[in-house]
């Protein structure tokens, strides 16, 4: 069995039902040690991959969620500037010089690591989050592409400080902006999209090992034919968990039997009010009498 | 179509693994991906890691090395197959899958390179011709003076277009230029620089007496321009094309949108540096269309398709239009409320408020009143230069 099924099925083993696209762009973004950058919609699973990829090579997860502003002080290092002034302090009365006193509040005691200088850090390669780059500006976008090249990053004070190990980068993006191209070139790329109705019931199957086969059945095809309508907010593999969950916790066992528990439920697929006036109990009745 | 002289080359050509790697890298780029030897280098290294002889483990690995979009990730597999399976079907195919944009600013190029600047000129006999003539003719001698209240059709010359775009620059510049050195004076000092504040403090022995302060980057607002060029709105299309390229040419991040009864993203086109050419382009792609207005059903399109990714909180969407719909008028209200929802602020620009004794009676423009931050003239080129205050206090 070739390496990426290995992946395939690893990765199926710890919970996470990943297409054959994905598997093969996860095993690629491994061997070639290039960042793995995923889009699609929200709730797709984007960010699960890297969770399930940490657990698997039981190595440590760092993420880092990107928003907008974010800088290089919240992303990369910053010196602990409250230590620093008691080191200063203490420092005066004690007669030390200035340049003892400078060389020691520059040093590792008194940085404080952000996500990126920690993940260069770690003695075991972790796996490195980066989380919706999408909503982080241009310029952060710039940098980390410098960082993601060359794995070093350089502190004035301190000198440069080059990666222990590589870390296993995962990028995510909802695509509300186009990223750069510069940045596209440098990543493996996968575009995530909702799942197929297989591997919808094969992720469900296994998130949710209690539930029986029939039921899960018609939550996969209710969700399917959910995504067709014209909804604000499509519902994700996040909300079709979340909504298959709704119904085991409502005891209930088969979609049309129950409209009153079926449309309490739809609170975990329709996340806006305009989605939840579209769907009312009569659709809701007609859509699970087809998925039944 | 240009691409049309690009044939496959088919792997027989090729001998080594390496040769063909290179010939199907070349037939993505023919195809618009962007493959560097970057990608064919690492494509080649990942081969040795999968099974090489499955056509399908090849083809997810060279997808995923090889695309940068969700366009390019959709197209690639009919890509791979015309070249590895001799299908032999490419080029048709490709073209209707590529990004919208760069197919069509090419197409457009496309025209412009075989047919000229004569072509522009034939298919819009109202325009320059006959109308020209005319046009100059009444506004001799005092041109200049008045041209800022002339009612904009009977702008037809390239001059009276120029003036256009260059108020719309300076319309545009004005409000970023003003919005710059707002957002400094209100954010001066919001938060302290900490590190340059330490590292300065250690000349005091310590004690920070100077403090540096850290200001929020300049976040300017982001217009979106959506333009009605159906028949009634025809003969202020030219003008309005060349006010919408003085907007984009202020700012790089604007967008802009024309619509008939189909919604068209022209921002590339726009941004031909040839004032003129990307008009009279524009002016024909306009002309493409046919039927009546659909206001409601364009908004819904902009709102399904763009207004995710283009609007936001600090977006100025900017529509304009006569108001005259020929869709149920119920819809404008609907979609510009489900627009506002994404917390945007919408200003509708009407030719005919300009004129006397003009009230917003059609059906549509009444409906979309409730929603609108700003409902202002723009038949004139003075009433367009009157918007930068109310743009500024939006």
């Amino acid at each position: 069995m070739s390496e990426w099924r290995a992946l395939q099925g690893q990765l199926s083993g710890a919970g996470y039902v990943a297409s054959d696209d994905l598997a093969m762009a996860l095993h690629l973004a491994l061997v070639l040690g290039r960042p793995l950058l995923l889009e699609g919609a929200a709730g797709v699973g984007k960010t699960e991959v890297a969770r399930t990829l940490a657990a698997i090579r039981d190595t440590r997860l760092i993420r880092l969620q990107c928003y907008e502003g974010l800088d290089a002080g919240h992303a990369i290092y910053e010196w602990n500037y409250q230590r620093q002034l008691l080191a200063i302090r203490a420092a005066a009365e004690s007669g030390e010089t200035g340049a003892d006193v400078e060389a020691r509040i520059f040093s590792e005691r008194f940085l404080l690591a952000r996500p990126l200088l920690e993940a260069i850090r770690q003695p075991v390669a972790p796996v490195l989050l980066i989380d919706e780059i999408d909503r982080a500006d241009e310029e952060f976008e710039a940098y980390l592409l410098e960082i993601l090249s060359d794995y070093q990053i350089s502190i004035p004070e301190l000198g440069t400080i080059t990666a222990t190990t590589r870390p296993m980068v995962i990028l995510t993006s909802n695509a509300t902006r186009d990223l750069s191209d510069a940045l596209r070139r440098r990543c493996i790329y996968t575009y995530v999209d909702y799942p197929d109705r297989a591997t919808e019931l094969a992720i469900l199957a296994r998130r949710h090992p209690g539930l029986d086969a029939r039921l899960i059945g018609q939550i996969v095809g209710f969700v399917q034919m959910l995504r067709k309508e014209e909804l604000e907010k499509v519902p994700g593999v996040a909300e079709s968990l979340d909504f298959a969950a709704a119904l085991a916790g409502l005891g209930v066992n088969d979609l049309t039997a129950d409209p009153v528990a079926l449309q309490a439920a739809l609170v975990t697929l329709l996340k806006t009010q305009r989605d939840r006036a579209a769907v009312p109990t009569e659709v809701a009745q007609r859509l699970a009498g087809k998925a039944a | 179509m240009k691409l049309a002289g690009q044939a496959t080359r088919f792997p027989v050509r090729g001998t080594g693994p390496a040769e063909r790697m290179a010939g199907f890298a070349a037939h993505l780029r023919g195809n618009g991906l962007k493959v560097g030897v970057e990608q064919t280098g690492a494509a080649l290294q990942a081969m040795e890691t999968i099974s090489i002889t499955d056509p399908y483990e090849v083809q997810l690995a060279l997808k995923a090395l090889c695309t940068t979009s969700k366009a390019e990730f959709g197209q690639f597999d009919e890509l791979f197959a015309a070249y590895w399976l001799n299908r032999g079907r490419e080029k048709a195919g490709q073209a209707k899958a590529t990004h919208d944009q760069r197919q069509r600013s090419s197409s457009i190029e496309q025209q412009d390179g075989t047919a000229g600047g004569g072509r522009a000129d034939q298919t819009d006999p109202d325009g320059d011709g006959a109308a020209e003539q005319d046009g100059t003719g009444r506004m001799t001698g005092s041109r200049i003076r008045n041209l800022m209240r002339v009612d904009m059709r009977e702008f037809v010359t390239s001059a009276d277009m120029a003036e256009a775009e260059a108020t719309a620059e300076r319309l545009a510049r004005a409000l970023r230029d003003r919005r710059s050195r707002r957002h400094k004076a209100d954010t001066r000092g919001a938060r302290l620089d900490l590190r340059r504040i330490i590292r300065a403090s250690l000349a005091t022995g310590g004690e920070p007496i100077r403090l540096y302060h850290r200001k929020r980057p300049d976040r300017p607002v982001r217009l979106v321009a959506i333009l009605d060029v159906s028949g009634s709105m025809a003969i202020y299309a030219r003008v309005f094309l060349a006010f919408l390229k003085g907007l984009m040419g202020a700012d790089q991040t604007t967008d802009a949108f024309l619509f008939h009864t189909r919604l068209v993203r022209i921002t590339e086109a726009l941004r031909d540096p040839d004032a003129l050419r990307a008009v009279n382009r524009l002016s024909l792609l306009a002309q493409g269309f046919g039927g009546g207005t659909r206001i409601g059903a364009n908004l819904a399109h902009f709102n399904r398709a763009y207004a995710k990714r283009l609007v936001s909180g600090r977006s100025v969407v900017m529509i304009l239009s006569d108001g005259f719909d020929t869709d149920p008028a119920a819809q404008i209200g609907d979609e510009l409320a489900r627009l506002k929802q994404r917390g945007c602020r919408v200003i509708w620009l009407n030719p005919l408020k300009g004129w006397q004794g003009y009230a917003p009676v059609a059906a549509g423009m009444a409906a979309a009143l409730p929603h609108l931050d700003l409902f202002a003239a723009a038949n004139t080129l003075d009433s367009l230069a009157a918007l930068e205050p109310e743009l500024k206090r939006l």
